[in-house]
């Protein structure tokens, strides 16, 4: 029997959380000891206005001299909170210990990612890795403004002229009168003023912080499970609701029988959730547990009505995917004549490549808390795709998106999950609050997804078929290229239309080529809808990119590093860079034996996604059985100005780990259903796969540009391409397994 | 679920052509009913159990006629053969599809005799066990299954290729090897070892996959126990044989073993012996467990053909601490890293396990068998079990490990855990793949 | 009336013992540091230590560890070890998400309260089972060697 015990609940997240629920909009906060500030000292703070100084809506200073950034972004891992604070506390001439970082409301009038606006989403939102080149002039501005109206401030309560102020760790100083006092002794004057239009941010000559090492700021709670996930929020009278997703995708319920379930100490609700066009629905079960809610579950007897069910498997798919390859599709980039025939003394590469379905797989399962009040809606959310979500539920509700509040919540990765474009999971959370409500349940709802239905629940990245001809001409140029794809888009694209995403790393193939001829066939799958992933359509073009251009360096006799450094004469970056990885790499030097048995090689790859340009050798020994590791990695990148160099070495490990287990990933559909449930069939890297990785960054005094996806596209084809020096030929299809065929 | 080697009927039939054994077959005695206390309920009868329910249990019943995902008793599980497919019946009381309109007699002739509606069964149903059985504990079983719910559940038409679609063949294959006698006890034997051979022989029908079986697929009697490979599994030699059955073990860890499917420091039951003692054993009382241990320990030794000594003590499993493995053979490395990342965190280096004492890998029969035959369908595709009311499960890597991959894994544990040179090589591993899929 | 001992304090729960000890923590206790990752054992996130030995809680009952000593993350920084890999963590930049970092901290205590000079090998062999999809694997192991630096010191 399950009872709820609560004189054992510690309740050291209900006492930090619950507080500002009641006051309105609660808001995530890491200090400076990266702990959850108490929301109710924000919603006091925020009543008194004389007290706080908010210049815009990114900076906030307090009279205690506390600097609160406001991001506007997720922080899922990839560091950009800090690096908001970076450039704020830098600009501010703060002391980085004064500084914290709050999460943003969903507002859009505010919040609007400028890169997403830019490329067609007018939304706040995290992707795209676009956080800090967004940031860099729009936080620092913010930050300029606030450091001119702190130090106007000052001037007028010192009655001193301005120039004469300067600004040191939080500290105005009058050297003259040798006057000094923190941000906060000028708060008070400072709300008095008007915000200057026009601010004038360092020179990069001038920067303290930028560049230099700056702690993360939510490392500390992170080290001491007190930071807050969506996972572990507990609000007064919240049920937990774990969901039966139909096994055969999109069937739907003809009948259940929860009596088995409603038996079960605990479980309060049981609510059929009809599907929506995003998301599945089935069965939800409602209980204060997590785990009793899960019991509740595996105990309904569900009469799945698999008329509407899908049928298809991957092998079909792949099948359709193959013809359509073989066929030609629409143009997506067409320069030049492609060369029919292989010029005398000329080579030609034709290869199918063929890469299946991947699963984010967060380490955070997909969730939501979801509370459904009469004036409006509240949401607590890792929530990457902010006024996306916020309207979508103000539609499915009918009421204002300014009627929806959401709560940004540190997210346990997300690589892309968190920001679906139809906001599947969070409209399934908010269908199971409301049939909860209908019920009688007036609390929140938060919807787990279990390991299994995180795993199952679609939005994958897509499976693809490209289908390469390179021809070569006697002098080692590319006389042409041609490159199919064959997938399916995130969004639906007209009759004849192509989807850039699917094509990019092919529609701007760096290489020298001749002539270019990218087209493409949308097999687009609205049942068995595709999410991007971590790094989006370089996932799966640079493998296919970076091995034909490995081989055709093979081909003509060439080094493989020389001869994609002369064909990439038109981008000097990726020359740098490329060179960088190799000179540290020691390219072109013998490596170490291995073992006995063991035979080992190097690869290499490149590529620009994002604006950042990242180059990867691996180093990689074959053993007799066919088994390889991946021993060394070495890593250049160039992204701009390096706002937080530590992280940009993270971000270029965790992306190496993260490309390195697409080599033993994949989705598989079967007559409709899902293969994979868990870690034990759907495999990620692990500590003792993890190569040994060295980072370097390329000096630039450029704009900073995202660091979260690029550090991916390379590592996959600088494996295979370090494979295929010891076995002589290319693998084309992924997964490749841990091993390949020797004989 | 069990006896896949049907093909040996081919065989059996040739020889019934020649032989002239029917009328011996059909004319031998069967022998008196046997009686309580050796029949029967035990006498610590576990509440919230009608009696027919604890004989069905102790019968096992449910575990072959239960289609997967279906309703209990109904029916439908298919048995694939070499040669074609035959499906459970329906025990439920359904009039039209079940037993509902089977006379007493009848369904007393088809659990003892294998003569069911349509003729002859076949030997898939252990008829020759239930032979042994008492009327009176057929006929409490039937009372039983009449109290189920009737589920109208039509029992799927076997398809087997011919001649073994002819039912009436089995008539040649029961006077060759089936004779139908009742229990006897043993005079010179204790009550409790009586009625443990009773348990053991006519209900729980243990020989049915512990015994090796002939060319006519018929129990091998020399060998009885003595261990043989079911459905890609090992059933172990269960004699008591001290370096190759379990006459080494305490009676706790055999009580341990059939009651609750752990004997500590031993094996956990995993895969079909899994079921057993879900669906059956833990259900029986302690006396009647305690009777099946009493009676174990007086089955002959045998050695039989495969079999399987176990170190309980290996040298690199002493050498380890939970979180640190003591052995570094690098001929293992790849099935060692494997194992750190997918195994380790439940099975652990020192061979105690964590979690759950169904971890426990040391002395465990299957990671001491060369041959790996249970190993790689535990890593294929994992084992579970519910005992009293908890879920113990490990899941299956099929879809994630490549043949190497199992091979690698299996040879490791072999070597770390029991101390001996793993055989498994990728073909055998593709074996047990494609065997498992054939059964499903 | 279950008795557990959780980070030295007596706790008691009157509910199902077949609940795991993750979701008695999380849902019951209210300690939300021990996270969910996988529920099968697979993946480490929901580390803790029963008697001082690294347990998965999604698959411990809470009926099974009565009467043992249960340290989670929350009580990590009390523990010589604990505290000084979370300095070591600090240190070295080690989270990037975060989710899994409660786990391999309580994993990592386990493995210098065994050895307090661990090699690479050792390290691979205790910390592979705790998945960091962030792939913040480098970092921890370095940050586990300097632990162990600053606990011989
Ligand atoms: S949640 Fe327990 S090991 Fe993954
Ligand atoms: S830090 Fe994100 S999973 Fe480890």
């Amino acid at each position: 029997m399950t009872r709820h015990h609560s004189s054992t609940s510690f309740a050291l997240s209900r006492r930090q959380l619950l507080a500002g629920i009641g006051a309105g909009s609660f808001a995530l906060a890491v200090g400076t000891g990266g702990r959850l500030a108490l929301a109710q000292e924000l919603a006091d703070k925020a009543a008194d206005a004389a007290s706080l100084f908010e210049p815009n809506a990114f900076i906030r200073i307090d009279t205690d001299g506390q600097v609160t950034v406001v991001s506007s972004y997720l922080e899922m891992g990839q560091g950009t909170f800090t690096g908001l604070a970076t450039l704020a506390a830098d600009e501010l001439d703060a002391d980085p210990a004064q500084v914290r970082v709050e999460a943003a409301p969903a507002d859009a009038s505010r919040y609007t990612n400028p890169f997403l606006a830019s490329i067609g989403f007018a939304v706040q939102g995290t992707g795209g890795s676009s956080a800090m080149a967004g940031a860099w002039n729009q936080m620092r501005q913010a930050a300029a403004g606030a450091r001119a109206m702190l130090l106007s401030a000052a001037a007028r309560d010192w009655d001193v002229d301005a120039a004469e102020l300067s600004v040191e760790a939080g500290r105005i100083r009058h050297a003259a009168s040798g006057r000094e006092d923190g941000f906060g002794a000028f708060v008070a004057t400072a709300t008095t003023l008007t915000v200057p239009r026009q601010v004038t941010v360092k020179d990069p000559s001038e920067f303290r912080l930028i560049g230099g090492h700056f702690p993360r700021v939510d490392v500390p709670a992170k080290v001491n499970g007190s930071a807050i996930y969506t996972q572990d929020i507990k609000l007064d009278n919240m049920l937990v609701a774990v969901i039966a997703h139909p096994p055969r995708l999109w069937s739907t319920v003809r009948s259940v029988d929860a009596a088995a379930a409603l038996e079960i100490p605990g479980v309060q609700y049981v609510v059929e959730v009809p599907a929506g066009a995003a998301y599945q629905g089935g069965v939800a079960v409602l209980a204060r547990n997590t785990w009793v809610a899960a019991q509740g579950r595996d105990a309904l007897d569900i009469d799945w009505d698999e008329s509407l069910g899908l049928t298809t498997s991957t092998a079909q798919i792949f099948e359709r995917y193959r013809a359509l390859a073989e066929q030609p599709g629409n143009v997506s980039v067409e320069k030049g004549t492609i060369l029919d025939k292989v010029p005398e003394g000329g080579h030609v590469i034709e290869a199918t490549f063929e890469q299946p379905f991947l699963a984010h797989a967060a380490m955070e399962p997909m969730n939501c808390v979801v509370h459904i009040r009469e004036d409006g809606v509240e949401v607590w959310n890792g929530e990457q795709w902010h006024t996306a979500d916020q309207g979508a539920i103000a539609a499915a509700m009918g009421i204002e998106p300014g009627q929806v509040t959401i709560n940004q919540l540190y997210a346990g990765g997300s690589f892309g999950r968190r920001a679906n474009p139809f906001s599947d999971y969070v409209l399934e959370a908010l269908a199971i609050a409301r049939a909860a409500r209908e019920q009688g349940h007036t609390g929140p709802v938060k919807m787990v997804w279990l390991r299994e239905d995180d795993t199952q629940a679609l939005q994958y990245r897509p499976a693809t078929v490209h289908k390469v001809r390179l021809v070569l001409r006697s002098d080692g140029e590319i006389g042409s290229l041609q490159w199919r794809a064959v997938g399916q888009s995130f969004f639906p694209v007209p009759e004849g239309g192509t989807d850039a995403l699917l094509v990019e790393g092919a529609s701007d193939f760096a290489y020298r080529t001749g002539a270019l001829l990218v087209d493409q066939h949308l097999a687009n799958d609205q049942r068995l809808p595709v999410q991007w992933m971590r790094s989006v359509g370089h996932t799966h073009t640079n493998v296919v990119g970076e091995t034909i251009i490995d081989e055709a360096a093979r081909l003509v006799g060439r080094d493989a590093y020389e001869y994609r450094y002369d064909l990439l004469s038109d981008h000097p970056r990726q020359q740098a860079t490329l060179k960088l990885a190799a000179d540290k790499a020691g390219w072109g030097t013998p490596l170490a034996p291995g073992a006995d048995g063991d035979r080992r090689a190097r690869g290499i790859a490149v590529r620009e996604s994002f604006g950042t340009v990242v180059a990867q050798v691996a180093e990689l020994t074959l053993h007799a059985d066919g088994s390889y590791t991946v021993d060394r990695v070495v890593c250049a990148v160039d992204c701009g100005y390096a706002i937080n160099p530590d992280i940009v070495k993270a971000q270029m490990e965790g992306g190496i780990g993260f490309g390195l287990s697409f080599l033993r990933q994949e989705i598989t559909l079967e007559d409709g259903q899902i293969q994979q449930s868990n870690f034990h069939d759907y495999p990620v890297l692990r500590m003792n796969a993890m190569p040994v990785t060295e980072v370097h960054i390329v000096p630039s005094g450029e704009a900073p540009t995202g660091v979260g996806e690029p550090g991916v596209p390379p590592i996959g084809p600088a494996v295979l391409n370090a494979l295929a020096a010891l076995i002589g030929s290319y693998a084309r299809t992924l997964p490749l397994g841990d091993s390949v065929s020797l004989t | 679920m069990k006896l896949l080697r049907l093909v040996a009927v081919l065989a059996v039939l040739c020889v019934i052509a020649a032989g002239g054994l029917l009328a011996w077959g059909w004319l031998a005695p069967t022998g008196p009913e046997p009686e309580p206390p050796f029949a029967g309920l035990p006498a610590d009868m576990p509440a919230g159990m009608s009696r027919g329910e604890y004989l069905a249990k102790a019968a096992d019943c449910v575990a072959c006629h239960t289609a997967k995902g279906g309703e209990p008793y109904a029916g439908g599980l298919p048995f694939h053969l070499p040669f074609g497919t035959i499906y459970a019946t329906n025990l439920t009381p359904d009039d039209e599809t079940g037993i509902g309109a089977l006379s007493a007699d009848d369904f007393v002739r088809a659990v003892r005799e294998g003569v069911g509606s349509q003729g002859h069964l076949y030997p898939a149903m252990p008829y020759t066990s239930y032979a042994k059985l008492s009327r009176d504990d057929v006929l409490v079983i039937r009372d039983f299954l009449m109290t189920l719910t009737p589920v109208h559940a039509v029992t799927p038409k076997s398809d087997l290729d011919f001649p073994f679609d002819q039912r009436w063949g089995m008539a040649f294959w029961n006077a060759a090897f089936f004779r139908e006698e009742r229990f006897r006890p043993d005079p010179g034997a204790s009550q409790q070892v009586n009625r443990g051979e009773y348990l053991a022989t006519a209900l729980g029908h243990c020989g049915e996959c512990h015994t090796p079986r002939n060319i006519g697929f018929a129990m091998q009697s020399r060998d009885y126990l003595a261990g043989t490979e079911v459905e890609g599994w090992k059933a172990y030699n269960t004699t008591s044989d001290t370096t190759y059955g379990v006459g080494g073990w305490t009676d706790a860890q055999l009580k341990g073993y059939l009651w609750r499917g752990h004997a500590p420091g031993r094996s956990s039951a995993a895969g079909p012996m899994a079921e057993v003692v879900e669906y059956s054993l833990q259900n029986l009382s302690e006396s009647d467990i305690d009777a099946l241990v009493a009676y174990m320990r007086k089955v002959e030794p045998a050695t039989g053909e495969d079999n399987v000594a176990v170190n309980i003590d290996p040298a690199a499993v002493a050498a380890s601490t939970p979180l640190r493995s003591g052995g570094d053979n690098p001929a293992y490395l790849r099935g060692e890293r494997l194992f750190q990342g997918d195994c380790a965190g439940c099975h652990q280096y020192n061979g105690v396990g964590r979690q759950t004492d169904f971890a426990a890998l040391s002395g465990s029969r299957a990671v001491n068998d060369p041959s790996g035959t249970a190993l790689v369908q535990v890593l294929l595709n994992g084992t579970e079990i519910t005992v009293q009311g908890r879920h113990q499960f490990m899941p299956g890597f099929a879809r994630s490990y490549s043949n190497a991959d199992v091979a690698a894994v299996a040879n490791y544990v072999l070597s770390h855990f029991g101390d001996t040179e793993g055989k498994v090589d990728a073909g055998q591993v593709e074996t047990a793949r494609s065997g498992q899929a054939a059964l499903r | 009336m279950i008795d557990l001992t959780i980070n030295g304090r007596a706790v008691q729960f009157d509910g199902d013992p077949e609940m795991p000890l993750l979701w008695f923590l999380r849902d019951e206790a209210g300690m939300t540091g021990t996270k969910f990752g996988c529920g099968i054992a697979m993946c480490g996130a929901c580390t803790v230590q029963v008697d001082g030995e690294p347990v998965r809680s999604c698959q411990t009952p809470v009926g099974s560890v009565t009467g043992q000593d249960i340290t989670t993350i929350e009580a990590a920084e009390q523990d010589r070890i604990g505290a000084a890999l979370q300095a070591a963590w600090v240190e070295n930049q080690v989270p990037q998400c975060g989710y899994c970092q409660s786990g391999q901290i309580m994993q990592a205590m386990a493995l210098l309260a065994e050895t307090i000079e661990p090699t690479d090998a050792d390290i691979d062999a205790a910390m592979s089972g705790n998945i960091c999809r962030c792939a913040t694997y480098s970092r921890i192991r370095a940050a586990i060697h300097r632990a162990a630096e600053t606990l011989r010191a």
